[in-house]
């Protein structure tokens, strides 16, 4: 079970940029590094990475390998009106790791 | 004795003549930025893991049925290694506790688990100075801890105290070398991409220089925590800190 953290600003002014910045706990494993046996180890990474705000898509990434663990990713929104932040994290796994956020918008 | 002396002296002076430094100070802006805030410092996923299971009980018993909220453990990592009925480093009495109070079984050293807990008790200790344990008993250890210290091993010769006493703030391979206070750990190094304990940094440092490591748990591993705890007297704990 990853476990993620989510820091957004409580409130924002409307029309302003703010920042969401997200961590989550993840091996990402990459693939090409091999075990103690000398076998590799299967890739297991979070490939996909999608934020919603009031439910449309406003972010997303692809990562690769190369990605180190525990992904870190900062990106910023516009403030339009107050409501729920989700975080989406699908990793080779097919498993989806969501958070929430709540913003208001003054 | 007289190296005694000079280490008594040093842990004397006052706050204004202290040229001690975190490995902290050492790090790049960025990653010191890093550390401070705790929605970016990937320790903190630990220590959050550390509360979940602060309250999970092992055999009808959780950390939290005897110790209470975790936050009543303020101060106590900053006492740690302690001396029970030999010395004990908080691993340890985290793994003692199980044993004997929860009936589990003890945990593998550098586990998710292990390092969650000692995470979580280290955190609630951040900010305050690091206290060694009083304790007559661990003179005698303290005492060993720094003749390993300062014993040249490995296929490099080398100590301890070569690097991080007479060379400490010149670089090795481009990386400066801290003064070796190990005031953050369990901490996240980058290098690792995760959490390790301070025996994994000094079983590290053992590889670096050819040397067979001791043993996780070996009395000679917590003796040279005992020492370089005492030698950091002071300086606020920082768990969990982040390192390149």
């Amino acid at each position: 079970m990853p476990r993620a953290m989510i820091n957004v600003p409580q409130s924002v002014p409307r029309g302003t940029v703010f920042e969401i910045k997200t961590l989550v706990s993840h091996p990402m494993e990459t693939g090409f590094r091999p075990d103690e046996s000398g076998r590799l180890r299967p890739r297991d990474i979070i490939h996909t990475f999608v934020c919603t705000y009031n439910g449309e898509e406003v972010f997303r990434a692809e990562l690769f390998p190369a990605l180190a663990a525990n992904p870190f990713l900062s990106f910023t929104a516009v403030a339009t009106e107050s409501g729920a932040l989700a975080f989406h994290w699908t990793d080779d796994h097919g498993a989806t790791h969501t958070e929430t956020a709540r913003i208001t918008v003054t | 004795m007289r190296r005694l002396a000079l280490a008594l002296a040093l842990m004397a002076l006052p706050a204004a003549a202290d040229d001690r430094r975190s490995g902290f100070d050492y790090m790049g802006p960025d990653t010191q930025a890093m550390q401070r805030d705790d929605t970016a410092n990937p320790g903190m996923l630990w220590v959050r893991d550390g509360e979940a299971l602060w309250t999970r009980a092992e055999d009808g018993r959780s950390c939290a049925d005897c110790h209470g909220a975790v936050d009543g453990m303020r101060g106590v990592a900053a006492r740690y290694p302690v001396f029970d009925d030999a010395p004990l480093s908080l691993e340890q009495r985290i793994n003692r506790c199980r044993t004997k109070h929860q009936g589990a079984a003890p945990l593998a050293y550098e586990t998710q688990e292990l390092l969650a807990l000692t995470a979580v008790v280290a955190h609630q200790s951040r900010g305050l100075p690091a206290a060694p344990d009083p304790d007559p008993r661990l003179d005698a250890v303290r005492a060993e801890g720094e003749r390993l210290f300062r014993q040249r091993q490995g296929q490099l010769d080398l100590a301890c105290s070569q690097c991080h006493d007479e060379n400490a703030g010149k670089r090795l391979a481009g990386n400066p070398i801290p003064q070796a206070h190990p005031t953050g750990y369990p901490l996240y190094r980058l290098e690792w991409q995760g959490m390790g304990s301070l025996q994994r940094r000094l079983r590290n440092c053992q590889g670096a220089v050819r040397a067979e490591p001791y043993a996780y748990g070996s009395a000679e591993l917590v003796a040279l925590e005992a020492y370089l705890m005492a030698r950091a007297r002071g300086m606020p704990l920082e768990t969990p800190a982040v390192r390149p």
